[in-house]
């Protein structure tokens, strides 16, 4: 076979170039940047700054507070991840029975997608405001004693559930692609040998989904490790106490608003590893069940 | 093992019927082969018996018990689909077995039958691999020993040899012939390729757009088509079908082209001198002839495809005639586009049939 060759040197180095600057300016040198800044210690008024090697991480981690957000990410994202996705296998398993008006479904279903994390997180939070949320009265006459705003499981529930909502769309439309991935006669062969819909979705759909469900995986692990910043800093802003503080709500309250810009970086840095060791646990234990077609 | 039999079955989508009244009856241990060209309704009426497609009238009966509203599974059926459909995560013996797993039988007894079926088709090698592991031809026999462990009361098998290369394609038609015949099981076997039909059917049914033309043994169907479609498609090259006249005697065919033909059979008394109807004649039915010699007549030969033993003539009765006519000859004769042959057409062997409903006469 003939491999393309370009005649110049430079070029190939010209045409990666932009995406290469990016990744640079967008990722590596932040990256460098809090490595860096997460062996100082600044002053208060952040004049003097000195290098004091590895104390921010040892602080860090004899933190109480930080075994807390640990605990509370750990519950958080697995919860996060497991209900946005069951949820959505279940609902796409549900249009694709539908015989009319698929489409329509499908669109309404992707809708939420579109909304922004911040608006995502008012729209429960106003939904479920103890005093005048429009859920929170029906949940108070059913004998529930609701208050997320002092009842940190409440809280808790309540984070998890407009993030998780926030991201069943998504998965959703992975999930029905999925789905239409599989060939009919599997599923027609699997009647014919006598097998219910639960049993044929229990051992034939749901295994050959496998390639799809890992991707999602990874997806919402990051997506519930980061990108919920945003609902929970609208819905409960981290409180009550820090019953919902996860590890990035925690870098942003100690750096930005606290400004211990030191143990701030310190965490990020702690934060990088963690996701790049969870990405490589997935990919090299997970991914070895996973049977592609 | 049961019977089969199909009632006045039809099926619409939305306003579009797509099968207009099937009747079939299968006997115990029967193998009953549906063929038909592409989009006739063939696979639609498989799908119809196994319970995968819901029928729109009519009535479906296995082994006496009608079948119309019950599921796949309540059906006791065992199908084999063209692309195998086999489970991709599943090893052969898995994929095998999972029926009988499912039937809720013990582990022991589901390897042996498993096992044992395996053996029967040469393949006990492959038991562990998963099927992306297997040439086409294995695949297809891990599909033939899922439906053959469950015992069933009927096989239902749609096309299953048509992704497989000609030689390995005999090869299964042969192997599935005998296993049919050693297991006896019901079978209803769909096709669209004629040399599967007649060798595999005990019984053969000819069908076209939704229709089942005839239903005979596949010798009868070639003997005495029932019309000019049957007659057509049954049987390689097709029959030569050409417009004629019953001769002022009432003892033989004039043809379009100038040629008569003389009938053995006394005609009926509707096939009146006269009368305009359509000649049907196999390409191996003609004899080759000297020039002149009683009952024969020339052939313009304009094309030659030669097989090895037999060759087919492809010619005209005159160089100007519309309607083409295919001669099967012996493969080593010298032939000439341009140049006539003679022939003799084989007088037992004619058929005559209605040239506006295409009905044998
Ligand atoms: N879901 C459907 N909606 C509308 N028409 C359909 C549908 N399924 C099949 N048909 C029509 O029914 C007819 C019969 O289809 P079927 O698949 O039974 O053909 P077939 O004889 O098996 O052909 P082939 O040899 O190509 O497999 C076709 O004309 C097809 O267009
Ligand atoms: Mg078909």
């Amino acid at each position: 076979m003939n491999r393309a060759t370009f005649p110049h040197r430079v070029l190939p180095w010209l045409l990666i170039a932009p995406q290469l600057l990016i990744s640079l300016v967008f990722f590596y040198w932040p990256a460098v940047q809090a490595l860096w800044q997460s062996t100082l210690r600044e002053d208060a008024f952040g004049l003097k700054t000195t290098f004091v090697g590895l104390a921010n991480f040892r602080k860090v981690l004899a933190d109480p507070a930080y075994l807390n957000a640990i605990q509370v990410t750990v519950v958080f994202s697995i919860l996060t991840a497991f209900f946005s996705m069951a949820v959505a296998l279940f609902l796409a398993v549900q249009a694709e029975k539908v015989v009319r008006g698929k489409g329509f479904y499908r669109t309404v279903l992707i809708w939420p997608y579109a909304v922004a994390p911040a608006i995502a997180g008012m729209l429960w939070l106003f939904m479920f405001n103890p005093s005048f949320g429009s859920l929170a009265w029906p949940l108070k006459q059913m004998g529930i004693d609701w208050d997320p705003l002092l009842n940190g499981k409440q809280a808790m529930g309540l984070v998890i559930a407009a993030a998780s909502w926030k991201q069943i769309s998504y998965n959703f439309l992975f999930f029905v692609a999925g789905l239409q991935a599989i060939p009919k006669s599997l599923i027609e062969a699997a009647a014919i040998d006598g097998a219910g819909s639960r049993r044929r979705f229990w051992t034939i759909v749901f295994p050959l989904l496998a390639p799809t469900s890992f991707f999602l995986l990874v997806v919402n692990g990051v997506y519930a490790l980061f990108d919920t910043f945003g609902i929970i800093h609208a819905v409960t802003g981290g409180g009550p106490g820090k019953a919902t503080e996860t590890l990035v709500y925690k870098v942003y309250n100690d750096g930005f608003v606290n400004l211990q810009l030191g143990s701030s970086a310190a965490q990020s840095v702690i934060l990088m590893a963690i996701v790049i060791g969870l990405t490589a646990f997935q990919f090299r234990f997970i991914e070895r069940r996973v049977h592609y077609g | 093992m049961a019977t089969l039999s199909l009632k006045d079955v039809r099926k619409s989508y939305g306003k579009t019927e797509v099968i207009h009244g099937v009747s079939i009856d299968v006997e115990d241990g029967e193998f009953v082969v549906i063929v038909g060209p592409s989009g006739c309704g063939k696979s639609t009426l498989l799908r119809m018996v196994a319970g995968l497609e819901a029928i729109s009238s009519g009535v479906i009966e296995i082994g006496g018990t009608v079948v119309n509203d019950l599921e796949p599974r309540a059906r006791d059926i065992a199908m084999v689909f063209q692309n195998y459909a086999l489970y991709p995560h599943m090893t052969v013996a898995d994929n095998m077995g999972y029926g009988l797993k499912i039937a809720g039988l013990p582990k022991a007894e589901r390897a042996e039958k498993v096992r044992r079926a395996a053996e029967m088709l040469d393949l006990l090698p492959y038991l562990d691999r998963k099927p992306r592991a297997l040439s086409g031809g294995q695949r297809q026999r891990v599909a033939m020993g899922r439906a053959l462990v469950r015992d069933p009361a009927a096989f239902l098998f749609d096309e299953p040899l048509s992704n497989l290369d000609a030689k390995l394609r005999v090869q299964m038609r042969l192997q599935i012939k005998e296993l049919q015949r050693t297991v006896g099981i019901t079978s209803l076997y769909v096709t669209h390729d004629q040399v599967e039909a007649m060798t595999l059917a005990d019984r053969l049914i000819v069908m076209n757009a939704g229709v089942a033309e005839q239903i005979d043994t596949p010798m009868a169907i070639y003997d005495r088509p029932a019309n000019t479609f049957v007659a057509g498609f049954i049987g390689s090259p097709a029959m030569n079908i050409l417009p004629a006249r019953i001769n002022a005697a009432g003892n033989g065919v004039i043809l379009d082209g100038g040629p008569e033909i003389g009938l053995p059979d006394r005609l009926p008394a509707s096939v009146g001198p006269g009368k305009t109807v359509l000649l049907g004649i196999r390409p191996e039915h003609f004899t080759l002839s000297r020039d002149g010699m009683a009952g024969s007549f020339p052939v313009v030969v304009h094309a030659v495809e030669t097989l090895g033993a037999d060759a087919y003539a492809h010619g005209r009765l005159t160089a100007v005639a519309p309607d083409s006519l295919v001669v099967r000859v012996p493969g080593h004769l010298d032939l000439h586009p341009g140049r006539p042959i003679h022939v003799v057409p084989n007088r037992d062997m004619l058929h005559l049939f209605e040239p506006e409903t295409g009905k044998r006469l």
